[in-house]
This record gives structure tokens, C-alpha cells and sequence, in this order.
């Protein structure tokens, strides 16, 4: 394994597999027990530092590493001394102090979880950094969907929405594509980045067009919290033309699925209908998410300072 | 478990075949009459198989007591990757598959199958999580093959051949479900 999970593209093939792999043993080792609870992370601390709104990814790394009995420490920037005007390093520096095996950063700044590896000694885990990456993500969608397509090797994921933003949609295009399977991108021009043409995706203004050959579709939440100025005429204009309504569903093949990495908003980029359908796999990428990051943390953990076979 | 692996650098004496796959087969029928017998008839009992190779051990072994005595029991697998007590000298390592029997083990008598007995550590480390999963009434230990050294106070309940053996030589058993092959050798140590 690695030292620090800063992106999605430190990980190769191989060493992402055994990730997925490992999720599955943690789902095997977890069912039908008595205890739920593993004792293989005991007396080890994992930090998770929050500088910015999170419950899903928050209480999933917390439940993990609750789970393989570390003890968990939960900073979150409102009521800490970072309200005070605390710099990230002297935060990072009292975390040394308190010896941190593991610290789960999220921040709205691209690039800090890379600055904390220069301060800490333990393994640094990107719970999201800016419109960067969140590589935990794309690992629980990536076992996601292997889990319920059986492969990802060949798969043709379209990926729709605000692109620009999205540190899910970096991280899920390096991860998917390391797999081997063919992503699209599906935005508006103004939410595609620069520099997209380098990416090795396709890209297409047309959802329409796309989603009759899409085995997996990932909807991806309009970042209004992101945006200064305005991308897009109005909210039902972009919701006519990006929004997955049942109807666009339809053209969907049988065998496909829906994603979306939640926190979604009900009527903007996804149907009410259509995120509560069979099809979608919403709340096993809820499941899914604390298992894969059970096998992120013990995969990092287990040795000397992280180090793996 | 422990000594699955038959890579060893530099041979020092050449291979020995402990058992044969004939060996083996007859040895697995003891065990099994010997499971009947201890058990008188083997009722709520359950066979869990520590991954890689007790876990076709496991399977083998109900396979003969259904064919002794028509009687279908319980098995399955329990890894015990994640509670063993190496993981943060010798770092992660990949899990394998944990399948117990929709029974359960809460008040079942549960013989936990394994290739090699060594240390015991790996035993130790099943009985942990076997007290996760539930109560079992009682607790008994198969292994194909005793090679001594042990660092617990752990003894097995059925043992397949004892084989005395320096802490410098390699147990390699290998079984057909994974190796294609059924044998159990020794190699390395001193001429």
C-alpha cells in the first residue's frame, strides 16, 4: 500500500484491486456476527479533521474506524481553535503532538491534505480537498459497481453534471479508467474544466445521445456553494437538459445502473423517482463506503508506520 | 496456514514427501471417524475452515462424514487475518473469505480445521474471532499436520501426522482445490 491516499491516481491497478478486494473481505468478516466489531486497529487514533460540511463522509470514516477498534477523534472546524484564526500547519503540529496514526482530512482548499504529509508522521487520507479529488469515493463507487456489474474492466460510465467542481468526478475518472473501463463526461460547456481534452474521456454536451450506450450513469450534484458567478440560464433549464427524469431512465440499457455520490438535490440533477428506482445503487454506495474505507485504514495502518507487503 | 508458502531460498537438502495424496486421503478418513467417535455422531457440530488451505480440509472432511454416516453437517470458512497479532510487525496483508453457516455457532460445537499447527498463534487468533461471532458450546481443533514449536498453550483434538521438524525447515502442504495437487513435503533446513 501506500503512505498518504492523497489521489485516486496514486494507486495503480494492482494496489486498487486489493483495496476492492479487501472491502469484500471486510463485508464477509462483518456479516451474521454477535460483535461488530474487529479488534485489528486497537489502541491505534485516527483524526479526522473537518474544515468543511460533511456527514456522510464524516460518520462513514468514523463507523470504519470504529468498526477495527481505533480510537477516533473528530475535529471539525466550527467551535476549534481554526474559528480563532489557528493555521492549518499549528493544527497539523497539535495533532503530531497528540500522535495521530491517521489523519482524514477534508478541506475547501485543493492541495492541503499534500501540505499536511510534510507535517505529520502518520498517514494522511484525502476525505476531500477543493474541486481536487476524493479518492474514498471513487474506490466505494468503483466496489460499487464491480459489485453489482460484476467488472469494471470494458464498462462505459458517463459521468453527468458539474464537472468543474467535482473532486468526485477527478477522482472516479483516474480510478475507472486505471480499471479500464470507458468514461464519458456529460456537462454543459461552462461546467466542463479546461483542460478536458487531455483527460482521457470522452465529452459530450448531449445526454440524450449518450446514455442509450452507458452501462453505469453517475449524476453529480450542482455545486451552488462552488459558484460565484452564474454557469447556467436557471435551475430548470439545467434540469431539462441534465437531469435524469424516468424518462431519460428509459433509454438507459435494461442492465444499467444510477449512481450518484450523494448529498443529492430531489428534482434538480436526479427524479425523485428515478434515485428511489431499482436501478438505483445509491444507498449501497452509502454501505459500500464503510467497508471500502475499513480497507483503506487497515490496508494503511497495519505495520510499521503504514508500510505494506 | 503459515506455511503455505514453498519458495524457499537456497536448498539445503532436497524435498521430502511427507504424505502422499493417498497418505492424505486415509488421513482425512481417521479424522473424520475420529470427529464421529470424540462427538458421538457428530450432531450440532460444525467444520470451520481457516482460509487458504483449512478451508478444503473443512469441506473434505463433511464430504466423509456425509459418506460415513449420511449426515450433512455445517461448514464453512473463518478468516482470521484481521485478528492476528503480526499485523503491525509484518503490515496488511489480503483477507480471505469469511462463510459461516447460516446455523451459526451460538451453543454448537465447532472444530476448527487448519493445515499446519505451529506456533498456535493462528489458533489463537480463530478462537478470537470465533467468540465474535457467537458461544460456541465447545471448541476442538483438527490439523492435517503438527509440527511442534508452539508458542501457546494450544494442542490440537485430531491430528492428521505429527512431524518433528526444525524451526528452519518449511511444511508445504498442498492440496488439489488450490495446488492441483495433494502432498504434504518438508524442505529446507541443515544436512
Amino acid at each position: 500500500m501506500i503512505p498518504h491516499l492523497l489521489s485516486a491516481s496514486d494507486l495503480d491497478r494492482d494496489t486498487a484491486t486489493l483495496v476492492l478486494d479487501t472491502a469484500h473481505g471486510m463485508a464477509s468478516a462483518m456479516t451474521g456476527r454477535e460483535v461488530r466489531k474487529l479488534p485489528t486497529l486497537r489502541g491505534r487514533t485516527v483524526v479526522n479533521l473537518f474544515f468543511e460540511d460533511s456527514t456522510r463522509t464524516r460518520v462513514s470514516f468514523e463507523a470504519a474506524a470504529k468498526r477495527l477498534s481505533a480510537d477516533v477523534v473528530t475535529f471539525s472546524a466550527k467551535g476549534s481553535s481554526v474559528s480563532k484564526g489557528e493555521s492549518l500547519k499549528d493544527t497539523a503540529l497539535t495533532l503530531q503532538a497528540m500522535g495521530a496514526d491517521a489523519v482524514v482530512v477534508r478541506h475547501s482548499a485543493s492541495g492541503a491534505p499534500h501540505r499536511l504529509t510534510g507535517w505529520l508522521n502518520g498517514s494522511v487520507i484525502n476525505a476531500g480537498d477543493g474541486t481536487h479529488e476524493h479518492p474514498t469515493q471513487a474506490l466505494l463507487d468503483a466496489y460499487t459497481i464491480r459489485q453489482r456489474m460484476g467488472r469494471l474492466d470494458g464498462l462505459r460510465v458517463t459521468i453527468v453534471g458539474d464537472v468543474l467542481h467535482s473532486r468526485v468526478a477527478r477522482s472516479n475518472v483516474a480510478l475507472l479508467t486505471t480499471f479500464g473501463a470507458e468514461v464519458t463526461l456529460v456537462a454543459p460547456p461552462t461546467l466542463l474544466p479546461v483542460g478536458v481534452s487531455a483527460w482521457p474521456v470522452k465529452v459530450s454536451y448531449d445526454l440524450d445521445s449518450v446514455l442509450p450506450h452507458t452501462d453505469v450513469v453517475m449524476m453529480l450534484r450542482v455545486q451552488r456553494e462552488r459558484m460565484g458567478d452564474s454557469f447556467f440560464p436557471s435551475a430548470r433549464e439545467y434540469s431539462r437538459r441534465y437531469g435524469l427524469d424516468v424518462n431519460r431512465m428509459g433509454h438507459l440499457p435494461s442492465e444499467s445502473i444510477v449512481m450518484h455520490p450523494g448529498p443529492m438535490i430531489r428534482g434538480m440533477e436526479i427524479a425523485a423517482d428515478v434515485a428511489d428506482s431499482e436501478r438505483s445503487v445509491i444507498v449501497d454506495q452509502v454501505t459500500n463506503g464503510v467497508l471500502v474505507r475499513m480497507a483503506v485504514l487497515y490496508l494503511m495502518l497495519s505495520g510499521e508506520k503504514g508500510t505494506m507487503v | 496456514m503459515a506455511d503455505a508458502a514453498h519458495d524457499q531460498v537456497g536448498e539445503v537438502r532436497p524435498d521430502r514427501q511427507i504424505l502422499s495424496p493417498s497418505d492424505i486421503s486415509r488421513v482425512i478418513d481417521r479424522i473424520a471417524h475420529q470427529i464421529l467417535e470424540k462427538t458421538r455422531g457428530a450432531t450440532d457440530t460444525v467444520l470451520l475452515g481457516i482460509p487458504t488451505r483449512g478451508v478444503p480440509l473443512a469441506t473434505r472432511l463433511a464430504e466423509r462424514i456425509a459418506t460415513f454416516e449420511g449426515l450433512n453437517i455445517p461448514h464453512g470458512a473463518l478468516d482470521v487475518t484481521l485478528y492476528r497479532d503480526d499485523l503491525r510487525i509484518r503490515g496488511a496483508r489480503a483477507l480471505g473469505p469469511t462463510d459461516v453457516p447460516v446455523t451459526g455457532v451460538d451453543g454448537r460445537r465447532v472444530v476448527l480445521v487448519d493445515d499446519v499447527l505451529y506456533s498456535g498463534r493462528t489458533v489463537r487468533a480463530a478462537l478470537n474471532a470465533l467468540y465474535d461471532l457467537g458461544r460456541p458450546s465447545q471448541v476442538q481443533l483438527a490439523v492435517l499436520v503438527d509440527r511442534g514449536h508452539r508458542q501457546l498453550p494450544i494442542r490440537a483434538d485430531y491430528v492428521g501426522k505429527n512431524i518433528p521438524t526444525a524451526a528452519s525447515e518449511t511444511v508445504s502442504v498442498l492440496l488439489s482445490e488450490h495446488d492441483g495437487v495433494d502432498a504434504v513435503r518438508l524442505s529446507g533446513g541443515a544436512t
